[in-house]
């Protein structure tokens, strides 16, 4: 039977490699200037469920919310070993704040169902909030293991994990269901293959309505086989009302670019005296404590 | 990441305006698999885009994983305790990359689980996985070993050895230098013979084997009892067992992550690749040259990491309170080491592209032998075209690749002999390019009889039927210009009837054919690119000396050679 895995992913401008101006006058961000690619950690993840798919068996299905564009990291998930890949795409997901992103998200998850396994990244570089992880997991009711920086074991029953703590690792084990979010430092992503890239370079999207079937894996179906399937808001079952900027209570009023600049720079000589005197300073300016 | 295929925009213009459509059609034969395997292009079009995506995975291999690890694959290099090899990580980690990615069936057929890429495509991959570490092309590059069973095996072999080859299970090794046996390989003395149960078994011993700890070897050995030239001669397949000890692997001067290894073989029983007899003439020949064309792709790996750190280093480099990039004597350099780059790669590409044709036509003849008749002549063309280019492709380029290392060091002045920096290492392994496969001295001698045959000069006539130069004006005469003083090479050497003083100017004579056919080359690709035409400019501009040296000294003939070197070499004579 093997596990059943789910991928959370998301497409988003690439911040280390700004080709222009990153924002517009009005404060909002100039996506023509930015590249669109994975979310670094979102290939942590995939990586972590196709390892588990090889050393385990079963089969990984990964989702993403995001405008048409965003089938290109659904493609990208095929290319390196997805079964089935969904792109959660309406007008009315825009805006979303991560409280509706996770809303959608585990309204999709759902519509899967059946799952013992998700996989988010860590976090995505355009927000490094890391919260979506963790929120769709309270929304699903199940387990999560957050910061994961490699999976020691799993099986058909559970999965053994180490998390990056402040002074150490720490090991957790969970059963089934459970969510996972995955750091940079879990694996190293394997490359699309060539056989899977050459099958799946000219593959289309295609809205699909109605219940998510279990033959998805036979062509002539609203498959990853044949076409990337599309989900709207009423496919999923979601909200209205929850989803995009009606359902985030997140609003933004300003964004500033912050340019950090060396301000003096001091000489600390490296004696005894010199740190016991860089001590006493920043104590007394509340800097450590 | 780096992506070492798509930071190379040259390898790019070259796949896109070298036209692959003949090669494409052929090697997909009325595109009658796209039904059975997803993965199969529609058209030409599709194909050269899957190509292109292909290498696009070869490049993020390449610059992301395998450049980063390429240092302390040499540092370590391949270890041998107790009998058994063990590869460095780096190639180890390498390799399961590679397979992860389903590029160990590179050119093999799909229904034997490869991906059916032509070799155009498999050179510039080569030369991509040799820019970040020429020791790990010896596992990558030796996938002409499951294209020799592939062609010459019975339906049996293929369905047995082929997916293990596709899916990165086996590595292998071609076995065929012995000690005794090196560029003479029609005295190979390993033997062959069958048990009472008709199983061929191997004796004897094999040098120099890169990959001889793989699981599988195509070895040469004498089958023809009592025989002693080429023609007693088999090739076998050898499945790895407790017959066969590793005795011990070769400390080298490069390519240190790639085990050379000496083999013994005791009663090992082998299987017999095609018909007896033929180990040599035919399969061999087959296996070698395929392996010739992949190590000049190996050498213009080399040649373009080198030229890149010599570049980037004179550009960071400041004397005299510049860039010593902008010194003219440096600049000079950095020039002609691209420039004999960009020639070198547009023979290889041109050689694999007729290796594609060949090999395409010869596939179609057996599929459809009615067709037999009418191919009867473009196969034959194609052979000899092929088996002329091979060599002249691996002496130029593995030549240009170590001339260009040596001036990268130079460039780099001190640091540049250090350990410090990459460059030293690509010296080194630029080394065996112009000696494995075939010497150049080899190759030289091997192409010696088609140049003097025409068969380049009438190349360079079908390039200027096929292609409009007429605008390259100026240019396009120098090069017409260089066609006539090889041809008037030729046949001064022809009308002397000499053999010794063919030999001897074969090396010139090579030379200066690969002159003209890369100039030809360059004029071709000049007609799409301002850029390529400066390239052709400087190329030509160069060898206008060269080929008119070469051709003054052929013309020359001047015996001294004959008349004094042995007097010269005797030691015994004393000077006074």
């Amino acid at each position: 039977m093997g596990l059943r895995m789910i991928v959370t992913v998301k497409q988003v401008p690439d911040t280390h490699n700004v080709t222009g101006e990153a924002m517009k006058e009005d404060g909002t961000v100039n996506r023509a200037a930015l590249p669109a690619i994975f979310n670094p950690e979102d290939l942590n993840a995939l990586e972590a469920a196709l390892a588990l798919k090889e050393s385990v068996g079963g089969t990984v299905t990964c989702i993403s919310m995001g405008p048409p564009q965003a089938t290109a990291v659904l493609k990208e998930c095929l290319y390196r070993g997805a079964d089935d890949v969904m792109l959660v795409s309406d007008r009315r997901f825009a805006g979303a704040d991560t409280l509706a992103t996770s809303y959608a998200l585990a309204c999709a998850i759902r519509t899967v169902g059946n799952y013992d396994l998700i996989f988010c990244g860590r976090q995505a570089i355009d927000g490094d909030t890391a919260q979506v992880g963790p929120q769709i997991a309270e929304k699903l009711e199940i387990n999560q293991l957050t910061g994961v920086a490699k999976v020691r074991h799993a099986d058909d029953e559970s999965i053994t994990v180490e998390r990056t703590v402040e002074d150490g690792i720490e090991v957790v084990r969970s059963r089934y269901p459970v969510l996972v979010t995955v750091t940079g430092s879990a694996n190293e992503p394997r490359t699309a293959s060539a056989k899977l890239v050459m099958t799946y370079k000219n593959i289309g999207k295609q809205a699909c309505e109605g219940a998510y079937e279990e033959a998805w894996l036979e062509p002539g179906v609203c498959s990853a086989v044949s076409h990337i399937r599309e989900w709207n808001v009423e496919s999923i079952g979601a909200d209205p009302a929850a989803c995009g900027l009606s359902g985030s209570p997140t609003k933004v009023k300003k964004i500033q670019s912050v340019v950090l600049t060396a301000g003096e720079s001091q000489q600390v000589p490296n004696t005894d005296a010199g740190i016991a005197g860089l001590m006493r300073e920043l104590v007394e300016e509340n800097i450590v404590g | 990441m780096a992506n070492f295929y798509r930071d190379n925009s040259d390898i790019g213009f070259m796949l896109k305006t070298l036209d692959l459509s003949r090669v494409v059609e052929l090697k997909e034969d009325g595109f009658a698999e796209r039904d059975e395997f997803p993965y199969a292009p529609r058209d030409v079009d599709d194909a050269v885009d899957s190509y292109d995506r292909v290498l696009e995975i070869v490049g993020e291999i390449a610059g992301g994983f395998v450049a980063p690890r390429a240092r302390e694959v040499d540092e370590t290099g391949a270890t041998f305790a107790a009998g058994e090899v063990t590869y460095p990580e780096g190639i180890r980690a390498a390799v399961e990359r590679l397979n992860q990615a389903d590029l160990a069936g590179f050119t093999l057929p799909r229904k034997y689980g490869g991906i059916n890429m032509p070799t155009t495509v498999f050179s510039a991959a080569i030369e991509i996985i040799s820019r970040a570490d020429a020791s790990l092309m010896l596992v990558f590059g030796l996938q002409g070993l499951g294209e020799t069973i592939s062609k010459f095996g019975t339906e049996d072999q293929k369905r047995r050895h082929l997916p293990r080859f596709a899916r990165g299970e086996v590595v292998g090794s071609m076995a065929l230098t012995e000690p005794d046996s090196g560029s003479d390989l029609q005295s190979v003395m390993m033997r062959a013979a069958q048990d009472g149960n008709g199983v061929w078994r191997l004796n004897g011993v094999k040098r120099f084997i890169t990959n001889g700890c793989g699981r599988i070897s195509l070895v040469m050995a004498r089958s023809e009892d009592g025989s002693s030239g080429g023609r007693g001669l088999s090739l076998f397949i050898y499945e790895r067992d407790e017959h066969m000890k590793i005795r011990r692997i070769e400390h080298k001067l490069g390519i240190t992550g790639s085990p050379t290894c000496e083999l013994q073989f005791n009663d090992a029983p082998a299987e017999l690749l095609g018909r007896r007899k033929f180990g040599l003439v035919k399969y061999t020949i087959y296996l070698m040259n395929g392996a010739r064309l992949a190590v000049a792709a190996q050498a213009v790996g080399i040649a373009e990491a080198a030229y890149r750190e010599a570049y980037a280093y004179a550009g960071d480099r400041v004397q005299f309170k510049k860039p010593v990039r902008e010194f003219t004597v440096i600049g000079e350099m950095l020039t002609d080491m691209r420039v004999a780059i960009e020639a070198g790669r547009a023979l290889v590409y041109e050689t694999s592209r007729i290796v594609d044709i060949k090999e395409g036509l010869e596939d179609r003849v057996e599929r459809h032998p009615e067709l037999a008749r009418d191919l009867k002549d473009e196969c034959k063309r194609y052979e000899r075209l092929a088996s002329l280019f091979t060599p002249i492709t691996k002496c130029y380029a593995t030549e240009m690749a170590n001339k260009v290392c040596y001036d990268a060091i130079q460039v780099h002045g001190g640091v540049g002999f250090t350990r410090e920096f990459n460059v030293e290492r690509h010296y080194r392994d630029a080394r065996i390019t112009n000696i494995y496969e075939g010497t150049t001295q080899l190759q030289v001698v091997a192409a010696l009889g088609g140049i003097i045959g025409g068969v380049v000069s009438e190349r360079l006539g079908e390039y200027e039927e096929e292609y409009d130069l007429t605008s390259l004006g100026a240019l396009l005469a120098r090069v017409q210009g260089f066609r006539t003083r090889l041809e008037a090479a030729v046949s001064h050497l022809k009308e002397t009837g000499d053999a010794a003083y063919q030999e001897y100017h074969a090396t010139r004579l090579v030379n200066l054919a690969a002159d003209v056919i890369n100039s030809y080359l360059l004029c071709i690709l000049a007609r799409s690119s301002a850029r390529k035409r400066a390239v052709a400019e400087l190329y030509t501009a160069k060898a206008a000396g060269r080929i008119d040296a070469a051709l003054a000294a052929i013309r020359s003939d001047d015996r001294s050679f004959f008349t004094c070197s042995g007097r010269v070499l005797d030691t015994d004579e004393e000077v006074n």
